[in-house]
């Protein structure tokens, strides 16, 4: 979905959120409150400046705004693949983007993820994977890799990998997988502000995304290897 | 006598990184807490997983550690290594070690089980942010020759301290798919002076994504690590804008530097040449010269 | 025990002993290679003429070691024994 289309149907015209190259910010009034809005669109390479100016945005939230709601719209092709950004430590500064998430929900902002188009590679690990919980459209598309080029790294049959992933979600593509492993806590669709008002009710601060996988089937052990090391 | 933490496995690591005879392993390789879905590919599993966790105690204080093996599916992070990551950070908040110890070595998620890799790296990341806040250090080593990539990269930025040797690495995107996606004339992975010089541990010092820079040496790396223990830095409003500060400084000072040797020249090495040939303790003296610390 | 020796890497393997109660030597393999069933069979042989361990479990996960490094890990693992703990007949190690 197109994030203008999206915003109207989130908050109709009551919002001011604008684009800046593939940067997403402003606000938006929603049942009577102001939220941030941040994210990306274009299918958006993470590179070095792109990381720094969401993480920005999120930090002027806490600074300036106690306790405002934060939504990260999520439409990316992954980290940026350049030499440059390699050079100039795109690990720091992408890190630094999911430090300041985390700060926002540490100091009581809710913090709610969606993924509106793409999520691929590890392009929202610090954006959308560090909010409370992500959410995605039904339309979304979220993946690590493609079959064919999992393929050609792992050197495993393609139709394999076909067949297997059709009663394990565990490495292709879809963001059915991602909801059966517990990394999507549901799709959003139909009554998109009705979505989001559930989502704010539901915000947790405790990472229950393990417990989810289990509970979906999806991911059965994550959960109970982290009990029995808590445990040992 | 010099132990080559490069060479050595991740459980010889964590063994001579520790005090003599106090590690304890945790779902060590007799559990045989392995990966289904690798069997289901008809890839062989590791009896732990590619990941070495447990506690022990180091210049007598008790601290909990985890060591990944980089021989092993590139170090990456599935369904069960990734959990074993996240126990370790849950038992640091119930146990209060003195740290919370990551020899990492990973190429990232570990494509076949790329979606709980995918997200067992961001869980991994609030554990690790959760133990922070509680005061308790976390301390990343770095000195596989796999270096520490992908996710892995994205975690060891969100510990409290990174030790790294110059064999080490640590970056986003590995070199091949750089050049893969954008051609040798973008990176050429081929080139190991290129490789080291925009990612290895003396780049990653002088730029200071990397606190300390020792030798290849188990005993180094001890050292170093006794040395960081009890200094944590938990994350507040003020610590999140001195970070940006730091790195919206970063952009503007050498945005436009093509290659590492014009960030270090920029950033006052006299020879930036000679830097490759440098030893570990002769760096130091090169980060003395930085332009803030100049007037 | 456990001993653990070596790493499931590329023409790598790891090999894994336990004791098991009892005076058997048993051996699981979990290979990544396909057809060398007699090779494996000759090694594992070779193996116990020279250690004759008892009451121990061998577990290997190979990723396709040749021959003479499957040895090796095997001579390494065997040589990490506790003092006591293997060998029916005395045979050196």
């Amino acid at each position: 979905m197109n994030w203008e289309t999206l915003l109207a149907a989130l908050f109709g015209k009551s919002h001011e959120v604008k684009r800046d190259g593939d940067l997403l910010s402003g606000t938006a009034e929603f049942n009577g409150h102001t939220l941030t809005v941040v994210g990306t669109t274009h299918h958006a390479a993470i590179g070095v400046e792109l990381a720094l100016a969401q993480a920005r945005v999120v930090l002027n939230t806490v600074r300036e705004h106690p306790g405002r709601v934060i939504l990260l719209l999520v439409d990316t092709q992954g980290q940026r693949l350049r030499h440059r950004d390699e050079l100039l430590g795109i690990n720091r500064y992408m890190a630094h983007m999911g430090c300041c998430v985390e700060l926002a929900r540490r100091q009581h902002h809710p913090v709610i993820g969606l993924v509106y188009d793409q999520a691929l590679s590890g392009g929202f690990i610090t954006s959308g994977l560090m909010a409370d919980a992500c959410y995605a459209l039904p339309e979304a598309e979220i993946r690590v890799m493609r079959l064919p080029a999992m393929a050609r790294v792992t050197k495993i049959d393609e139709q394999r990998l076909a067949e297997l992933s059709k009663s394990n979600p565990v490495f292709a593509p879809g963001v059915e997988n991602y909801v059966a492993m517990g990394g999507i806590r549901a799709l959003w669709s139909g009554d998109l502000q009705a979505c989001l008002s559930t989502a704010l009710l539901d915000a947790s601060t405790l990472d229950e995304r393990a417990a989810d996988g289990a509970a979906r089937g999806g991911r059965r052990l994550a959960a109970q290897v982290t009990v029995r090391v808590v445990d040992a | 006598m010099n132990r080559s933490f490069a060479e050595s496995t991740a459980r010889e690591r964590v063994t001579h990184l520790l005090d003599a005879d106090t590690f304890h392993e945790i779902l060590g390789p007799a559990e045989r807490v392995v990966s289904p879905h690798l069997a289901l590919l008809g890839v062989p599993s590791a009896f732990d997983d590619g990941v070495v966790i447990g506690s022990g105690l180091l210049d007598g204080q008790a601290i909990l550690v985890a060591a990944q093996e980089g021989e092993f599916m590139g170090g990456g992070v599935g369904e069960v290594h990734g959990a074993k990551l996240v126990g370790l950070f849950k038992r640091a908040l119930a146990v209060q070690p003195a740290a919370v110890i990551v020899l990492a070595e990973s190429g990232g998620v570990r494509l076949h089980e790329a979606n709980a890799g995918l997200i067992a790296v961001s869980e991994v990341m609030r554990a690790l942010l959760d133990v922070r806040a509680q005061g308790i250090p976390v301390i990343m080593l770095i000195g596989g020759a796999n270096g520490c990539f992908g996710g892995m990269g994205l975690i060891a930025r969100c510990a409290d301290h990174v030790v790294m040797s110059d064999i080490g690495r640590l970056a986003m995107s590995g070199p091949e798919v750089i050049e893969s996606s954008n051609g040798v004339e973008e990176f050429d992975s081929r080139d190991r002076a290129l490789v080291w010089r925009t990612t290895g541990g003396k780049h990653r010092y002088l730029t200071d994504d990397c606190d300390v820079l020792v030798e290849d040496d188990v005993a180094q790396f001890r050292t170093t690590a006794i040395g960081l223990l009890g200094q944590s830095l938990p994350l507040s409003l003020a610590s999140m804008e001195a970070e940006h500060a730091l790195l919206a400084d970063r952009l503007s000072r050498y945005g436009d530097c093509r290659d590492a040797l014009d960030i270090w020249q920029r950033a006052g090495v006299a020879e930036p040449l000679r830097v490759a040939d440098m030893e570990a303790g002769q760096m130091p003296a090169l980060k003395a010269l930085k332009p803030k610390e100049l007037a | 025990m456990p001993v653990l020796v070596g790493v499931v890497g590329s023409g790598n393997l790891e090999v894994m002993l336990e004791p098991h109660g009892g005076s058997t030597c048993t051996i699981d393999i979990t290979t990544s290679a396909r057809g060398f069933g007699p090779i494996w069979e000759a090694v594992v042989h070779d193996f116990q003429a020279r250690h004759r361990l008892a009451g121990i479990a061998v577990s290997i996960n190979d990723m396709g070691a040749t021959p003479a490094v499957v040895s090796l890990r095997l001579d390494q693992a065997a040589a990490a024994l506790p003092l006591g703990s293997k060998s029916i007949s005395g045979a050196p190690t």
